[in-house]
């Protein structure tokens, strides 16, 4: 376990240079986003989710649904670290003709939903899942929310439905950073008592650290309860690795310049 | 309408077992029996549109063909965005079902008429949109949408529309249907207006004219054929449908026929651009819209100069 964190963490500082360069030459923003979920994805997949990167459609492949999508920059390399498609894929990021746009769209091998616009990601895979029950499939069904999507009332009508027909294959995971587009989460919409709403719907809850990798491969390996759908709730930092991004509202959007951007991969670099 | 299509549903349900039936929380003595035959293909899950939406794409995008059904309105403009990103844009094979198109629930109030569902719903690519006239026409779609893979929404009527086809027609997905020949005049129509079109025929043909009747099951693809046709050999041409005269059959006539070049006389007969504050069951609506027999036979009457 020992060295499979130690790569992990190899994995995760490697998906942090790929956001950070991508996004640059893309020039968009979200980066913050992006960096606060690469452990989650790290943990989830590399060394959780089952895939089959040679055949992304296939039936017993583990779904994941990136609901809050401006996160993307992180998904897609970690979709391309996977082996889902070549790094001449990855570099059109937000370009012209790209089939990576700013918001992950299913087209896009490896992706099993679109995403963008919030609060539809936990409804699909509720779908999957129940779909997964029906056809006696053993495959489980992430959603990666943000916290300020958790504002879309449809989040929560998905949140009860998923309860009530028991969808235990179904896993929401979470990033609370805390910071949402145009604040902090408790000054624009309080979401406190978090966990316990999702424990009232009648989700099993788990809340971690959702940058200590040892423990998010625990939660997701451990996700499977015998009656309820499992929420993780990761407690994240926005631009998490980055020092001059961390936790700051405005990295939700900025472009790094090109000083900025050499000091972020140096950053990175040097913490390896 | 609702009882043909349950029991076409019923008949499809014990064929293909990807068949599964979503209702957010309506079909009290509609789905009893779907629900008794096929208690793990039912799922009510509660007024909460939206989520049935996207449960719905989930579902298909995982090999099943989920049925989506509620009143027209909550079926198509509550969830619209999930309907845009999660089904069409995504080729999911969800069939949206909305009950009471028009004005079936009149009486009910505003919130519960739906005369806007058809320009909400025509710009989205993929989807196949299907209006049947009468019990006898909505069994044929229910069949073909289940049968078409891809997008389908279904705009039912409600209860008691009266059969217009007297035997089984044939309908293929994205074709017109001649339904009544006649000549100079042509009237396109959708859904269960079509009763009230028939009888201003009748009432025309006492004042010699004899007007083309022409049905349109399927109101995308448009079946802009079938339209050039009758444009060349009918100088007035009317379309009449319970929906807004914004965006529904009788705009998608009119796109095509201003593409044409076409020298025709055009007039959309539906619902005006106005919101009124008292209300009454569909026939009175129907009334106050211009949509009783009498009232279309008198603006066909009019506006043609034969």
């Amino acid at each position: 376990m020992k060295q499979n964190l130690q790569k992990l963490l190899k994995t995760a500082n490697t998906l942090r240079q790929d956001v950070i360069k991508i996004s640059y030459n893309g020039n968009i923003g979200h980066i913050g986003s992006a960096l606060s979920i690469v452990d989650i994805l790290t943990g989830l997949y590399f060394a959780s989710a089952r895939l089959y990167p040679r055949k992304p459609h296939h039936p017993n492949r583990d779904r994941i649904i990136l609901s809050k999508g401006h996160a993307c920059a992180a998904l897609y390399s970690a979709l391309y670290r996977k082996g889902f498609f070549p790094k001449s894929t990855l570099n059109t990021y937000h370009q012209n003709n790209t089939l990576l746009a700013g918001h992950p769209e299913i087209h896009i091998p490896g992706v099993d939903a679109s995403s963008g616009s919030l609060g539809h990601g936990l409804s699909i895979a509720s779908g999957m899942a129940l779909a997964g029950k029906i056809q006696q499939k053993k495959y489980r069904c992430f959603a990666i929310l943000s916290d300020g999507e958790c504002d879309e009332g449809s989040v929560w009508e998905a949140a009860l439905v998923a309860a009530h027909q028991k969808l235990t294959n179904l896993i929401a995971i979470i990033d609370y950073n805390k910071l949402q587009a145009f604040g902090r989460t408790n000054q624009v919409v309080n979401l406190e008592p978090f966990p316990q709403k999702w424990q009232s719907f009648g989700w099993r809850v788990k809340v971690i650290d959702g940058h200590n990798l040892s423990q998010i491969v625990t939660a997701l390996n451990s996700c499977l309860s015998k009656n309820k759908p499992t929420a993780i709730i990761c407690q994240t930092v926005l631009g998490k690795g980055v020092s001059f991004m961390e936790n700051k509202l405005e990295w939700h959007y900025l472009n790094p310049t090109k000083d900025q951007f050499n000091q972020a991969i140096q950053e990175l670099k040097a913490s390896l | 309408m609702r009882q043909a299509f349950v029991r076409t549903i019923e008949k499809l349900a014990e064929k293909d077992k990807r068949l599964v039936l979503l209702t957010a929380d309506l079909g009290f003595t509609v789905f009893e029996n779907f629900r008794r035959k096929f208690p793990d293909r039912f799922f009510n899950v509660g007024v909460a549109e939206s989520n049935m939406v996207g449960m719905a794409a989930g579902m298909a995008l995982s090999g099943l063909i989920p049925v989506a059904y509620s009143i027209a309105t909550f079926a198509s403009m509550r969830p619209f965005e999930f309907i845009r990103n999660d089904v069409c844009f995504q080729n999911a094979n969800v069939k949206i079902v909305g009950v009471g198109g028009g004005l079936g629930y009149g009486s009910a109030g505003f919130s519960h008429t739906n005369y806007e569902d058809l320009s909400l719903l025509r710009p989205l690519p993929n989807l196949t949109i299907l209006s049947p006239v009468d019990p006898v026409e909505t069994e044929i779609l229910t069949r073909l949408a289940i049968k078409h893979t891809g997008p389908v929404y279904l705009r039912l009527g409600k209860v008691g529309e009266p059969a217009i086809h007297l035997k089984k027609p044939k309908i293929s997905l994205g074709k017109g249907l001649v339904f009544k020949p006649g000549k100079q005049i042509a009237v396109f129509s959708t859904g269960s207006i079509t009763a009230n079109v028939m009888k201003a025929v009748k009432i025309l043909q006492t004042r010699r004219l004899d007007p083309t009747v022409i049905i349109m099951p399927t109101i995308k693809p448009l079946d802009k054929a079938l339209i050039k046709k009758i444009a060349g050999t009918h100088p007035y041409i009317f379309s009449v449908e319970e929906h807004s005269i914004i965006g529904g059959l009788g705009s998608a006539i009119a796109e095509a026929l201003s593409e044409l070049n076409s020298k025709v006389n055009f007039k959309r007969i539906g619902i005006n651009d106005s919101y009124y504050k008292t209300v009454g069951n569909q026939d009175f609506l129907r009334h106050r819209y211009g949509l009783m027999p009498d009232q279309i036979a008198v603006v066909v009457k009019q506006s043609s100069i034969v």
